[in-house]
């Protein structure tokens, strides 16, 4: 019978469903690693629980009737029912009655996620086309990328936009939070342990979108503190002589300081803050692991490997050397 | 509209248009054949074909673009297309799906069946119908220009500003202009049919009786009625900021970017609904043919139907929920949502009950209706989850949410397209398509669809966003995308035996009136109906009045088909002869004189003429301004655009002038299509 191979179709594919969320998903939205995500999490496991208990109801309903009632040689004309109306509505009001109990928690838990928590770190969010700005107004931080934060303890985001539409979204530690220009829209996020959590821009903002990407570092207190002291240091100067020294004269002479800031150095606001540029993980809106092989695929070619960016370097490309000399400066930048 | 009129005495032969020697500056007339005959017809069934052809036809380019996405995102980090022509794709691959073939090929269905089903010779406003089709061809077709002109929209099928606002190129001018067309084309589709439902049922064919896929159609051109205006505005206003650089979506002018998404969804979730009614509808007419037994609880159908219109507009914040509107909005837009669902479900469970102790036959039609009715339960499930804000805020803008509209819209509103496609084939083509092709077609495309759109549900969760053009190794993505773009191929299979279907079909075939043993009027003429519909204006007795005119029930309430079945209800003056009538085979004609509904003869020795509108130029003619204006507005060019505003005001005066019926035009139309019909209503 087909639609019995269809039945077990459907059901192998849902035991493939719960086997794929075991498998290795860094923005696995069911795998909460923080308590905003997992209140969501307990929020949405029932709902997923009662839908998939009135699928296979309503499935099986179907499939029931389709075999009973598939016309046989000897079926009777059928009778010539027009309705009943105890059963139409037993079937309006059963129904109404389940979403008015997903309603009530839900109501419930949209008003408890948007409190503010009490001691939070305060960052603002600022999104760019495409990469991450994050500033720590009130511990003097400004860095891009990497959300850098104390595990166990809320970060109050408030999020805004220098450009169009993006939208915040670290999948372990909780939902996502549209970045509006001109709005200042807020969220909190906590994450248990420390630990790296990936997530990205979840509203398309141009061609790369794709490669606006996000990540949350989860720091023990001490790691944070220290981490925050490091970044409120001046940046370091290039020793003379080095090969540093060397790409902190490209820096100059081909206009990077134009769009970045490295504290003592330059001024720019256009692109990510680079006076602690080394000390990050990632880079480019943390599309790549921050190693000299992705820094030299990037300098040679941002347009390339990131269509639409802004980092349009002015007077055309970088030579190989030029692009060796800055990867040695990058690198002093801790 | 249609007409009827007592015999004019002497009218003349008329001239064939074919061979006089200016031939488009003559009146086309009910003779005028070939490419004139289509491109000037007002026949509601022809502007239906061209609808259900020119639809179909789109469907291809938007499904070829959507095995183009497919084919990106079947690897990680595939180079298969670029960021923007992945964006050009995905946006079109929407727009086409959404305005240039669900809503054409429901407007296509309800274009050649309302009236049928009413009990009507035409639609209110056949010159009006006529403009619709060609305002939507000539929309979508300049829509389509724009990838040969530059580009193809590439912002979205949403266009959310300000990126929409302020990307480069006349991409997204020409989703703007293109959209303006369209709903032109909406508008006069939604008014006609609208007045053509209320004011040109057959006698006894009232609200209550009236085939609920006209309900269905009848709420959905309603909601499009108030829906397209607030698009309007929404394309105006980001067309002003475009080309003139108005400040309405300037965030730096202190313009807030939501405006642009409350009017975008107020018109966009009345949408949603006018692109599932029609398909519902089909489904409450399949359904009960295939069980042999009446729609389980009509009523309720009708009235959820009417609910699911007027909740419609109290849900479209829910597509904003991660926007930042606070606690209070969201949680009230989140009731509504659930409550929409209530209605819906009803009618999950009326069309189980419809079937339920019935004597179902699996017919292609019937497959895909039944398919229609599992997918789309999946596809409302998902619905509710989404409902539920906290996990709305996880789910939104990744592939969860593409699973969820690709389960009520493929699953839900291409299944029962497809499922009306089978059922009403042979009325439109006097031709059944192959079964066996058929249910190849079903099965192949159940499965290509399961396969396609369930892995997203899988993905989505586990975090891809959507609209990305690429995504890195190592996200746990990779398997689930392969599977999906291997069922997309197997969907792109199940098309082409559709295609093949209606090649291999294409020979005459005698289907009779009423292949499938049905129960609504347009079944009780002939396939395919001849230009006047019906002979005679039908008077309805009853809901499924043909099933009542074959069958009467026994003490059990059980069917029992007539000996002879019942003709026509008789009207003063008028003789009914059944006849016909055996085996699977309705009555052939249910009287055989042409009727009046005016009372202006006196016997039955009088045949009175059918007159039917005549073809027009003007329609087409003054549909050509509306691609000119756009042009010229986009490339700022405003000799051009003024042109076709001249152009468009011009038409729009000839039409005026021109009488509905051309003077040398005859009543009833000699040497008609169907061939077999001219000495029944005779030409004097």
């Amino acid at each position: 019978m087909r639609r019995n191979r269809r039945l077990a179709a459907l059901t192998a594919s849902l035991f493939l469903f719960l086997a794929a969320c075991a498998e290795n998903a860094p923005q696995d939205t069911l795998e909460p690693k923080g308590p905003v995500a997992r209140q969501i999490d307990n929020l949405m496991d029932p709902v997923f629980l009662v839908a998939g208990i009135v699928f296979l109801l309503v499935e099986g309903l179907i499939l029931v009737v389709l075999f009973k009632f598939r016309s046989r040689p000897d079926s009777p004309e059928p009778e010539q029912v027009h309705g009943n109306t105890r059963l139409e509505v037993g079937w309006t009001l059963v129904p109404a009655l389940i979403l008015v109990a997903v309603a009530v928690p839900t109501i419930a838990t949209i008003f408890d996620l948007g409190r503010k928590p009490a001691d939070a770190v305060n960052v603002t969010v600022v999104g760019h086309q495409f990469w991450w700005e994050y500033r720590y107004d009130d511990l003097g931080v400004v860095t891009a990328n990497e959300l850098r934060m104390p595990a166990g303890r809320p970060v109050e985001l408030t999020l805004n936009s220098t450009d169009v539409i993006h939208s915040y979204w670290i999948p372990p530690l909780g939902g996502k939070q549209d970045v509006v220009p001109g709005r200042n829209n807020r969220m909190h996020l906590i994450a248990d342990e420390p630990g790296e959590y990936l997530g990205q821009c979840a509203e398309f903002c141009g061609d790369s979108h794709a490669h606006m990407r996000a990540k949350a570092i989860a720091m023990t207190p001490q790691d944070f503190d220290a981490w925050v002291a490091g970044q409120r240091a001046g940046a370091v100067a290039a020793a003379a002589g080095t090969p540093a020294e060397e790409g902190l004269t490209v820096f100059n002479q081909r206009g990077c300081g134009s769009c970045h800031t490295v504290a003592g150095v330059s001024t720019g606001t256009i692109g990510p803050n680079l006076t602690h540029f080394a000390t990050r993980t990632t880079f480019a809106g943390s599309m790549f692991d921050n190693n000299d092989a992705n820094l030299r695929r990037w300098l040679s070619d941002p347009q390339g490997v990131k269509p639409g960016n802004k980092m349009l370097i002015p007077g055309g490309r970088l030579s190989p050397d030029e692009v060796g000399k800055l990867i040695a400066y990058l690198n002093t930048l801790r | 509209m249609a007409i009827v009129t007592p015999p004019r005495p002497a009218a003349t032969a008329p001239e064939q248009p074919l061979n006089a020697p200016i031939r488009f500056l003559r009146r086309p007339t009910g003779y005028t054949k070939g490419l004139w005959g289509w491109m000037t017809t007002v026949d509601h069934k022809k502007i239906g074909i061209m609808y259900l052809g020119t639809a179909f036809f789109f469907f291809l380019l938007g499904g070829l673009e959507a095995l183009l996405l497919r084919i990106q995102l079947g690897s990680p980090e595939n180079t298969f297309l670029s960021a923007d022509a992945y964006n050009q794709v995905f946006t079109m691959h929407g727009t086409t799906m959404i305005f240039l073939v669900i809503m054409p090929l429901s407007a296509g269905l309800a274009n050649y069946l309302l009236p049928l089903m009413i009990g009507a010779r035409d639609v209110a406003f056949p010159r009006l119908n006529a403009i619709g089709y060609w305002i939507f061809l000539l929309g979508g077709l300049f829509m389509y220009s724009s990838f040969f002109l530059g580009g193809a929209p590439n912002g979205g099928w949403f266009g959310y500003v300000p990126l929409s606002r302020s990307m480069p190129g006349h991409n997204m001018d020409y989703w703007a202009f293109g959209l303006q067309i369209l709903g032109i084309s909406s508008l006069t589709g939604a008014v006609n049919l609208i007045v053509t439902v209320i004011n040109m049922r057959a006698p006894g064919m009232s609200l209550m009786r009236m085939p609920i896929f006209v309900w269905m159609s009848l709420v959905s051109q309603f909601l499009l009625l108030f829906a397209i205006p607030v698009i309007t505005v929404a394309l105006f206003l980001l067309s002003f900021d475009r080309l003139f650089s108005t400040n309405f979506f300037n965030v730096s002018a202190g313009s807030d970017p939501l405006l642009w998404q409350h009017l975008f969804w107020l018109f966009g979730h009345p949408e949603v609904y006018i692109l599932i009614l029609p398909a519902m509808g089909i489904v409450s007419e399949v359904l009960p043919v295939f069980s042999r037994k009446p729609l389980f609880g009509y009523q309720v159908m009708v009235f959820s139907g009417i609910a699911i219109g007027f909740l419609g507009w109290g849900v479209w914040a829910h597509h904003m929920f991660a926007t930042g509107l606070g606690p209070v909005a969201v949680s009230a837009f989140s009731a509504s949502t659930m409550f929409i669902a209530v209605p819906t479900g009803v009618k999950i469970f009326n069309w189980i009950a419809t079937m339920w102790r019935g004597k179902l036959t699996f017919t292609t039609p019937m497959l895909f209706a039944i398919g229609f009715v599992s997918m789309f339960t999946i596809g409302g499930l998902s619905g509710v989850t989404h409902g539920v804000v906290p996990g709305d805020t996880q789910q939104t803008d990744t592939y969860y949410i593409v699973a969820h509209f690709h389960y009520v819209l493929f699953g839900g509103s291409m299944f029962g397209l497809f499922a009306g496609a089978y059922y009403w084939y042979p009325k439109f083509a006097g031709r059944l398509l192959n079964e066996r092709l058929g249910k190849a077609h079903f099965w192949l495309m159940f499965l290509g669809f399961n396969l396609t759109f369930a892995p997203f549900h899988i993905i989505g969760l586990q975090g891809m966003p959507r609209r990305i053009y690429t995504y890195p190794e190592g996200r746990g993505w990779d398997v689930w995308n392969l599977v999906s773009t291997v069922g997309s191929f197997v969907i792109a299979v199940s098309v082409l035996v559709f295609i093949y279907n209606l090649w291999v079909t294409r020979k005459p075939q005698e289907v009779g009136d009423d292949p499938w043993d049905a129960r609504t009027l347009e079944w009780t003429i002939p396939s395919p109906p001849p230009e006047y519909n019906f002979k005679e204006i039908p008077l309805v007795t009853s809901r499924d009045e043909l099933w009542h005119r074959k069958y009467t029930e026994d003490e059990h309430g059980r069917s029992v088909r007539r000996e002879v079945p019942e003709g026509q209800p008789k009207m003063e003056g008028t003789e009914v002869e059944p006849t016909g009538g055996e085996g699977h085979e309705g009555p052939e004609h249910v009287g055989d004189h042409a009727d009046t509904e005016a009372g202006d003869h006196e016997g039955a020795e009088h045949e009175p003429h059918i007159h039917m509108p005549s073809p027009s130029y003007w329609p087409l003619f003054t549909a050509l301004g509306l691609p000119i204006i756009s042009y010229g507005m986009i490339y700022k060019v405003w000799a051009v655009a003024i042109l076709g505003g001249l152009w468009t005001v011009s038409g729009m005066y000839a039409w005026a002038l021109e009488p509905a019926t051309a003077p040398e035009d005859t009543p009833v139309h000699g040497p008609d299509t169907s061939g077999d019909e001219v000495e029944a209503v005779p030409v004097s």
